[in-house]
């Protein structure tokens, strides 16, 4: 049984993915903060009265979750990068990965709940 | 000029520490090796490495301040394991050059002469080939010096986008195959500290960037 490394096995056949993903998420990103932007300056700020509407339309909603999806891969992305860097031993970083995942789709569910709320 | 020199034996040591000299330097004496050379002259048991002094050999990479004043303070490349004074083990470093095999692939057999190629083909090497492995780009990645065992690090890199990119290398799949991977490639988080050190004046970030950039269009 081998129970040492004898050589380092290297291509793992993702990570450009990862990349591409990242990249792509901040544009997501990018846009849903003008359109928001300029949501606020065509209402004239966010008074209480054009938020609730503007909350009122399913595709605002939509639009929101697909920005806080963006935000939650992209904050995967990073963080496992922060595990990759300073986490060498394999089971805690795994541990660690599985953490931050389990957390962050529980955000996604949060966040899914917090827009379809009725109030 | 004032010198102020990290100085270090592992074997004797406990710990590094900072030395001060004061280097007399001769009318003619134009660049830091020729002060740095006086100085060993003054204490031979200070040590570094040095060797052609022609910019063509890279032996004496060391971390030295950004803008020249006195004194003027000498540490080794950071992220290896001091061998003495500034006088670093490139193990590690030479062990990720040559995983990319830094060489030609080509099983197709030779011509009679020479595998030619056009002039336009061999200016797509112009800002590779350049590379004096001083392993200064190298030792100053943050993501190297995290993992110097699994990322290939900047020198390495722009080696491999040197094969990938010369019209007679046949192992272009191989090499993507090898480098498509989280640690080997993906650690490279483009700050640039590469490009901001390299003697040369290359940019191995660039080529870094080169390299994802195929991997998305061949994948995509």
């Amino acid at each position: 049984m081998v129970t040492r490394p004898l050589r380092q096995s290297v291509g793992a056949h993702y990570g450009w993915k990862d990349w591409l993903a990242q990249r792509i998420t901040a544009v997501v990103m990018a846009l849903y903060t003008l359109f928001l932007l300029a949501v606020a300056l065509y209402n004239g700020g966010f008074d209480y009265a054009p938020w609730i509407r503007l909350f009122d339309g399913t595709t605002f909603r939509v639009a929101t979750l697909l920005f806080g999806l963006s935000l939650l891969w992209h904050a995967w992305i990073g963080m496992r990068d922060i595990w990759m860097d300073y986490i060498k031993p394999t089971a805690l970083r795994l541990v660690l990965e599985v953490v931050t995942l389990i957390v962050l789709f529980a955000y996604a569910a949060w966040l899914a709940q917090v827009l379809w709320e009725r109030t | 000029m004032k010198f102020r020199v990290y100085r270090y034996d592992p074997d004797k040591d406990a710990a590094p520490r900072m030395q001060d000299y004061d280097v007399t330097l001769d009318p003619h004496d134009r660049m830091l090796l020729d002060a740095i050379i006086r100085l060993k002259a003054q204490d031979d048991t200070f040590a570094f490495r040095r060797s052609c002094r022609e910019g063509v050999c890279g032996s004496d990479a060391m971390n030295i301040m950004k803008t020249l004043k006195e004194p003027v303070e000498l540490r080794p490349l950071p992220g290896l394991p001091v061998i003495r004074d500034l006088i670093v083990d490139m193990s590690q470093f030479f062990k990720q050059y040559h995983s990319i095999k830094p060489y030609l692939i080509n099983e197709t057999p030779p011509p009679e002469k020479e595998r030619l190629q056009s002039p336009e083909d061999r200016e797509e090497l112009d800002g590779l080939y350049e590379c004096i492995l001083c392993a200064c780009c190298s030792t100053a990645c943050p993501s190297f010096w995290w993992n110097p065992d699994k990322f290939v690090g900047p020198a390495g890199l722009l080696a491999a986008y040197r094969f990938i990119a010369d019209s007679r290398d046949r192992a272009t799949n191989e090499r993507l195959d090898n480098l498509e991977d989280p640690y080997r490639l993906f650690r490279c988080h483009t700050i640039m500290n590469c490009v901001d050190v390299c003697p040369k004046n290359l940019n191995p970030t660039r080529a870094i960037a080169k390299i994802r950039e195929i991997m998305v269009k061949r994948a995509v």
